[in-house]
């Protein structure tokens, strides 16, 4: 197998080490800090914009660009907010980096903080995480005893207030216009956009939300430099990016690669193939938003345009992985089960569709479907996508339109055998 | 203040938290949070607390707590499992273990158990896709589940109000043992 350089997962790969400051200093922590503060936040901008870095969490959206949308000329409050929302099925690495290397993400807090000129930043995290919150708020603590946050930080004039905000329990709150709904205390509602977050963010003021792995890599592009990053991955996609493997693979985990292997490396070589050396089926490359890939993509690299090319997106990183046994049907119907949960309530083709489109694979899988129920899916999903305020909307209808397009002789089968054709080996919707 | 149901303790846990913010209103989850862990659920009472100490109106509280599914509307039981049943668990076994828990603890989803030691709710993805199948517990996780592992860990929790099950800070695969 090959061994690639690990940036974000390597300290945590040494025995014993769980991420406290002594032990993250040890490795270099916060020099990459020491060495921004000294820095004009305009070259700190321009530097991220010249590593190609792209946020982990969903949209691929390039930092350095995001950053440089702050109006240069307002004068008062800016924020900064950390996206620890993660709450995408099949992802799973943020969670890692909290629990395991907290510091990295405080460190890249810090620096773009500094580079956009936010003196507060919030984490926002998902209300599940209790070990990672108090994991946060420790390393927090120890960040302001060792003065790298708080007031005229390392005599540079610049002051930083670092605060955990905690969620609960709501897949939404991961978009970013609802995480800042979210911590002004309301429902966590997307914003109509424009104005984007970078002009009327939190409480109004410009606002940068960026993911904790796209945050994370920031100390180390600042320490090795722009090109060094921008020599990892793919010319457009640069960098490593964790993968969180789930489902039917020998070793599920996070595997953090250059951005560009390919889907066979991932599944075969890095989570060990298969389960029970069983065929693969289907795969979901980006958590359960995007649209579900077959055998035949295999070979395709995991970089934002190769997957997007293919029609279906990186989005978190998370790969799902379905064996020869999975029922397509009932895995599509699974995540329109999380998607009508999930679903904020605010745009009306989302709220009404989701129970729609839930309630017609309902009857499929059930083996009540009727023949004119697959265009009938089909016009449905077509009047979601595109028309509501938030990503939600395309999102849930990515599993519907892929395995009507993959795997449509599963739905005919469903339906003209009234019912499930296999005898899968798990039941991925319960009956109640 | 006049408070109907939170403890002073929980009046200041809840106003300690207003300086991080500009506006009181985002101090609301945190409010519901305390509020919730000092009378067991979100009673009518003690969201009118909340919106007294934030100088919300009650709905404006009510609006809020009901579209998070952490809180709780209804009494539950000394321990709320909150069982995985996204895709990436689902494949992994989720449902059935899910079946189990309910045979074993004799009730359905949503339901409590009579001496109120447990309530089962289902919930969607918690990020340990990777260790399914899983439930948290309060705070706990409990990852690669199995029906044996479910048993020991519903004994611990009836026995001592914990169990040595719980998840540690995460990482997977874990090759090299750190
Ligand atoms: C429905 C929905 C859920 C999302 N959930 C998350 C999430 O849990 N974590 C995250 O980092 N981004 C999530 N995003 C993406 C964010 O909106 C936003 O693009 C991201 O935080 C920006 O950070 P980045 O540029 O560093 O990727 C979600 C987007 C949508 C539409
Ligand atoms: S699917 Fe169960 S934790 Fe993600």
């Amino acid at each position: 197998m090959v061994s690639y350089e690990k940036i974000l997962t390597k300290n945590m790969d040494t025995p014993g080490y769980m991420g406290t400051l002594p032990e993250y200093r040890a490795t270099g922590g916060y020099t990459a800090f020491e060495k921004a503060l000294k820095m004009p936040p305009a070259e700190i901008i321009d530097i991220v914009k010249k590593s190609g870095l792209r946020g982990r969490g969903g949209a691929g959206f390039p930092t350095g660009v995001k950053w440089s949308f702050i109006p240069k000329t307002h004068v008062g409050q800016r924020y900064l907010c950390c996206n620890a929302d993660e709450s995408e099925p099949g992802t799973f690495k943020d969670r890692q980096l909290i629990e395991r290397d907290p510091h990295q993400m405080l460190e890249g807090i810090g620096i773009a903080s500094y580079a956009i000129g936010a003196s507060v930043a919030y984490i926002y995290i998902r209300g599940e995480f209790d070990l990672g919150a108090k994991i946060i708020e420790s390393a927090i603590q120890e960040a302001y005893q060792a003065k790298f946050f708080g007031k005229n930080l390392l005599g540079s004039g610049f002051n930083l207030e670092v605060i955990l905000h905690r969620g609960a329990g709501a897949y939404i709150c991961g978009e970013e216009t609802a995480l800042l709904e979210s911590i002004e205390g309301k429902r966590g509602k997307p914003r109509t956009k424009p104005p984007f977050p970078a002009v009327h963010g939190l409480y109004q003021a410009p606002t940068v939300v960026n993911n904790v792995e796209t945050l994370a890599n920031v100390p180390y592009i600042i320490n090795r430099g722009a090109e060094w990053y921008a020599s990892i991955g793919t010319p457009k996609s640069p960098g490593t990016r964790i993968f969180s493997v789930s489902g039917h693979v020998k070793r599920p985990g996070n595997y953090e690669v250059p951005l560009g292997i390919t889907l066979r490396e991932m599944i075969y070589t890095c989570a060990g193939g298969i389960r029970n050396d069983k065929a693969l089926k289907a795969i979901i490359p980006g958590g359960a938003s995007a649209a579900f890939l077959t055998p035949a993509h295999l070979d395709t690299p995991m970089d934002f345009e190769a997957i997007a090319q293919i029609g279906s997106m990186l989005g978190s990183g998370g790969v799902t992985v379905m064996d020869e046994e999975t029922c397509m049907v009932q895995a599509a119907t699974n995540l329109l089960e999380f998607f009508y949960h999930e679903s904020c309530g605010k745009c009306t083709p989302c709220r009404e569709g989701s129970s729609w489109i839930l309630q017609v694979l309902h009857r499929i899988e059930r083996g009540t479907g009727r023949a004119s129920d697959l265009d009938l899916l089909e016009t449905l999903c077509r009047r979601i996508e595109g028309v509501t305020v938030c990503a939600f909307g395309d999102a849930e209808v990515a599993p519907v339109l892929s395995t009507l397009k993959h795997f449509k002789e599963e739905y005919v089968a469903h339906i003209e055998g009234r019912g499930c054709p296999f005898q899968p080996n798990v039941e991925l919707v319960m009956a109640h | 203040m006049k408070l109907r149901v939170l403890s002073s303790a929980a009046e200041a846990a809840i106003t300690l938290e207003f300086e991080k913010y500009p506006d009181k209103r985002s101090v609301l989850l945190h409010a519901l949070r305390v509020a919730q862990q000092e009378t067991g659920y979100l009673s009518e009472e003690a969201m009118r607390d909340v919106a007294t100490l934030l100088e919300l109106t009650p709905v404006q509280v009510y609006d809020v707590a009901t579209f998070y599914t952490l809180f709780h509307l209804q009494p539950v039981g000394k321990h709320v499992i909150y069982a995985c049943k996204s895709l990436p668990c689902a494949l992994v076994g989720a449902s059935a273990l899910c079946r189990h828990i309910q045979n074993r603890l004799g009730v359905g989803i949503g339901e409590t158990t009579s001496d109120n030691q447990f309530t089962l709710k289902q919930t969607e993805c918690l990020a340990s896709c990777g260790s399914g199948p899983m439930v948290q517990i309060n705070d706990n996780y409990y990852e690669y589940l199995t029906p044996a592992k479910v048993d020991r860990l519903l004994d611990d929790l009836r026995a001592r109000g914990k169990s040595d099950l719980a998840s540690k800070p995460f990482k997977i695969p874990n090759v090299t043992g750190a």
